[in-house]
């Protein structure tokens, strides 16, 4: 029993990298708006699930996936002019509670094209498990670890390089200071719809062949990676990837030596202890009161 | 978030607006409870208008948190099945009288509440926040997985609250005692939000930093709305379970908390009547849309988001500055 | 400018809110002949969608097709009047009450899972309203309730089913691994009570999430326990999930699962990894494989091609409890000669060998189901098909 431990770990870590990739979206609106991206579960939703339908419609398995994180990117950036673009000058309360109304939207969208089926994409490099040491672990969970970790450097990258990428950390540090130096604070939104619905797609097409897919498979991922995200620090690249790795570690350290009923409970037990101590998560900035 | 001052001078005309309301506006509610009934058909309608004061009473005190202390929780519905389950149980587990187990399981939320808001509220941003979902989803686990206690996911069975002796059944006689209690705790809300730390606090729109400079205990004014709204929903979430004879661990979900949050800011925040308006047209609204079928949780969030981007403060403060004029 | 439109777009909403209540359904006006209303309320959407989704099709599909040849008793047509619960019990409970108070339907058939069907029962009691629930769980009908009847098959029915098979194969130290919902719960207690009268002893009880995405370290766990097979008490996605982390971690003891998993997505999911899974279910999913003798071949080979040819989905067990409550209910209108609801109600009771998809029901004053456990097939994944355990 004292070696099963392995196999915990790479459980967790596997359901961490994906908590992680739903993390980085929420952190990506989060800097834009200020406000908590409650449809960033969907996004993923309907990334697993246009990657579904592309593949049983023939098409080989990589142009599926790149057009189903396509499709979910185009998706966010339609639902931003519509919806969040409008309301920009709201209160967060409200720009909250609209994501909530476009979740809804998407769900039931979802539920009326799809039905309420469940439904898989293959294995990206076969379902034979690799053994480590004395546990197993699935390829594809090598490729959710592997996603996750291209799309931050790629995300670093963009941030650091590109004039947009430097305009949203900008507008993440001080949205007013943004503006007066001439950033369209407007396009910053626009792009980080876009680029949250991408990331979570890619969270999704990676993760369907382990976790499946259904219409309302966001809900959960929304509120894992919403807790990761708050776990690492909202607003902070590295700290939701650390959040969602370390949510999915206690999870499945959780599950292995505690109970697998309280398993959610533990975790958020120790979110809730890592917040008290740390109000602004594990990498997050420590914020200044202004008047 | 401009200048302290200029924001209390500015909001100064309010105050005639909202204390007429504490005493009007509550007549007002009490009178459309009291004739209501007139217009409801049969048991059904009376069924749906005591989920609408029953979820209103939630709201109520949500909406001091969320528009007044400037905090969401996302947790309320951890309270809500709280206070079911926890005077179901006292009754049924332990033999203790259903008039002493909802007031007792009510304390007990307020407690509970304290203890979780006392830390986390002077903390800030989206702490609160975060905190209620974990809380939340910690309390809905352990009523899912302790079946012994709580009948696990199928729920169970709930005894009638008895008062006087006699069992308190039937939709008519609850529509009386949830519209009495609503009207009690709109009154006791605005008594709050009037008190001289909620008149200040309203005014500076939550900017603690501004409060204290006024020398306003602002932190303490929050754990108290904190504890009251959890009281509320507690009460209703007991009055709910007793009523229903039945409750099951869906009330205690993140989603359902969600649904609350969405009633308030619907409804309007920071404003009282707003909660109530916010749980009445998210109650009926679900009971019509059922003829879309296929359709209807688009629709439902398709209504939702227009709704906020066409009145982005809610419903009620929206058309009271509309056709309120003195409102703003 | 933004103020002024305000006015209008209320206007506007207003007018469709108001347009909804018009298409509430009207109330009951005296027409000849009067139509025969079902009352229904199933968890069409939400967690429990993969039970009510084929529910509510079946209905729709039979009360079209039953319209369409001229009705029920001399000529009245069926009226329908479905509700979705998602999966809620306190909606449930209020559509429950909608169905009996404003809808005035003279049989409820629904209550797609457990809670709901609890939830709702009270109502139906009071006012006297004839109703057969779709859901699994002893409860509904242990003890007898005057007014509820209902069509599955009892979870305890599944473990015993289970249990007989394990003792044929000489396997007694059983691992459990269920999940978190109102059906995993309800079977795990089920086959807790009755091991022991089967000689099966429990030495593991893992659990997990409804929306857990790896139970691996649940099933190393029990890959530690010394057990000689692992029975899987649960619904929806967890239990190919299972199923699929069961051969990742190396498992390769015998691997039951539920009647809950009784569809063709099941084995989908799971691909090969549910090679040799067997489980308990009811005779619809291998009709082609039932001797030409079977009571039940004809019933479920009609059933399945009419809901196949219809929605060219897979059929599921589910589907086929609403054709049995829908079933049973018009034979027992036809029984009492109307809609009276206490005569229906009698005749329900009455009902004897009715030859449904789910078994053959005998129901008596003691018993509001009515199957025995010859009702259950054991079935097993061979090549990615269903085959019968002889």
């Amino acid at each position: 029993m004292g070696s099963s431990w392995l196999q915990f770990v790479a459980g967790g870590l596997t359901s961490g990298a994906i908590y992680a990739l739903v993390a980085l979206g929420f952190a990506i609106v989060f800097n834009a708006s200020g406000a908590i991206n409650f449809a960033q579960g969907e996004f993923v939703m309907v990334g697993s699930m246009s990657a579904v339908t592309l593949l049983g419609l023939g098409l080989p398995l990589p142009v599926a996936v790149v057009l189903a994180i396509a499709a979910a990117a185009v998706v966010a950036l339609i639902i931003e002019r519509i919806a969040i673009a409008p309301a920009r000058h709201a209160e967060t309360v409200t720009l909250i509670i609209i994501t909530i109304g476009v979740s809804l939207f998407l769900r039931g969208l979802a539920q009326l094209l799809w039905g309420t089926g469940v439904f898989r994409l293959p294995g990206f490099s076969g379902d034979e498990p690799i053994a480590v040491g004395n546990a197993t672990i699935l390829p594809q969970s090598l490729w959710v670890l592997g996603g996750a970790a291209v799309s931050v450097v790629l995300l670093a990258t963009f941030y650091r390089r590109t004039l947009l990428g430097k305009a949203m950390l900008a507008t993440s540090y001080n949205r007013l200071a943004a503006q007066l130096v001439g950033i369209d604070t407007r396009v910053v939104l626009f792009a980080s719809f876009g680029l949250a619905a991408a990331l979570g797609a890619i969270g999704g097409v990676l993760i369907a062949p382990i976790a499946f897919t259904s219409y309302d498979a966001g809900i959960m991922l929304g509120l894992k990676g919403f807790a990761a995200a708050m776990l690492g620090g909202l607003g902070s690249f590295a700290g939701a990837v650390a959040g969602g790795l370390l949510l999915g570690l206690l999870e499945g350290l959780g599950a292995g030596f505690v109970s697998s009923a309280y398993k959610d409970a533990i975790a958020f037990v120790v979110i809730l202890a890592v917040l008290f101590f740390l109000p602004g998560g594990l990498l997050g900035t420590r914020h200044r009161d202004r008047v | 978030m401009g200048p302290a001052i200029a924001t209390v001078s500015e909001r100064v005309p309010a105050r005639h607006w909202v204390a007429s309301a504490r005493s009007g506006g509550t007549l007002l509610l009490a009178a459309i409870v009291a004739f209501a009934p007139l217009v409801l058909p049969n048991n059904y309608a009376y069924d749906v208008a005591v989920q609408i004061a029953l979820n209103a009473i939630v709201c109520v005190g949500l909406n001091l948190l969320i528009g007044y202390a400037g905090q969401i929780s996302l947790g309320h519905a951890g309270f809500f099945a709280l206070g079911g389950y926890g005077s179901a149980i006292l009754a049924t587990r332990f033999g203790v009288p259903v008039w002493v187990s909802l007031p007792a399981t009510c304390a007990m939320v307020g407690a509970l509440a304290w203890l979780v808001g006392r830390p986390t509220l002077r903390l800030k941003g989206h702490t609160l926040a975060m905190a209620t979902l974990g809380l939340g989803v910690i309390i809905s686990i352990a009523i899912t997985t302790e079946d012994r206690l709580t009948g696990g996911p199928d729920g169970m069975a709930v005894p009638p609250l008895v008062l006087f002796g006699a069992a308190v059944q039937g939709e008519r006689l609850w529509y009386w005692i949830a519209g009495a209690l609503l009207v009690a705790a709109v009154w006791l809300s605005l008594n709050l939000i009037e008190s001289p730390n909620g008149r200040a606090l309203r005014a500076l729109h939550g900017s603690e930093v501004a409060a204290q400079t006024l020398g306003i205990d602002a932190a303490r004014f929050k754990l108290q709305v904190f504890t009251l709204s959890a009281v509320f929903a507690a009460l209703a979430g007991a009055l709910t379970a007793h009523y229903a004879g039945f409750i099951t661990p869906v009330k205690s979900s993140f989603l359902h908390s969600v649904e609350l949050v969405i009633m308030v800011v619907f409804g309007g925040m920071a404003s009282v009547f707003g909660a109530v308006v916010g749980a009445a047209v998210l109650t009926v609204l679900p009971q019509l849309l059922t003829v879309l079928k296929d359709y209807e949780m688009m629709v439902f969030g398709a209504v939702l988001v227009a709704t906020m981007v066409l009145f982005p403060q809610g419903i009620v403060p929206t058309l009271a500055r509309r056709f309120g004029g003195r409102a703003r | 400018m933004v103020q002024r439109r305000i006015p209008a777009i209320a206007s506007r909403i207003a007018g469709a809110a108001l347009s909804l209540f018009a298409l509430l359904p009207p109330p009951a006006h005296a027409q000849a002949p009067e139509p025969v209303r079902i009352g229904a309320f199933l968890s069409v959407t939400g967690p429990a969608a993969f039970l009510g989704d084929p529910e509510l099709k079946t209905l729709e599909m039979y009360v079209e097709r039953i319209n369409a040849e001229g009705g029920v008793l001399g000529g009245r047509k069926l009226q329908l009047v479905s509700y979705d619960d998602a999966g809620d019990a306190e909606k449930a409970r209020t559509f429950a009450k909608r169905l009996i108070e404003q809808d005035k339907v003279d049989l409820i058939v629904g209550g797609s899972t457990t809670g709901t069907t609890m939830a709702a029962l009270p109502l139906a009691e009071q006012a006297g309203t004839p109703f057969i629930s779709l859901a699994g769980a002893v409860p509904i009908v242990e003890p007898v309730k005057k007014w509820v009847f209902k069509t599955p098959h009892t979870d305890r029915m599944a473990c015993e089913k289970i249990f007989v098979d394990a003792q044929a194969r000489k396997l007694t130290r059983i691992a459990l691994i269920s999940g978190s919902g109102g059906f995993d719960k309800s079977m795990r207690g089920e086959c807790l009570k009755t091991a022991a009268k089967y000689g099966v002893e429990f030495v593991a009880d893992e659990t997990y999430g409804a929306n857990d995405t790896d139970m691996t370290a649940q099933l190393t766990k029990i890959k530690g326990s010394g057990a000689q097979a692992v029975l899987n008490a649960g619904f929806g996605q967890g239990p190919a999930i299972v199923t699929r982390n069961y051969r990742q971690v190396g498992l390769t003891l015998p691997l039951y699962q539920s009647h809950g998993v009784a569809s063709r997505e099941y084995i989908k999911l799971s691909g090969p990894a549910a090679e040799g899974v067997r489980l308990p279910a009811a005779a619809l999913l291998v009709s082609d494989l039932l001797p030409a003798g079977d009571a039940q071949k004809p019933v479920v080979a009609n059933y399945r091609k009419a809901f196949e040819d219809k929605y060219k989905t897979d059929v599921s067990t589910f589907g086929g409890h609403a054709y049995d409550g829908l079933m049973l209910a018009l034979n027992a209108m036809k029984a009492a000669g109307g809609t009276d609801k206490a005569k229906v109600r009698d005749a329900l009771e009455a009902t004897r060998g009715y030859v449904g998809t789910g078994g053959v029901v005998n129901m008596s004053a003691s018993d509001h189901m009515g199957l025995d456990l010859s009702a259950f097939r054991m079935l097993e994944v061979k090549e990615g098909n269903w085959s019968l355990v002889k």
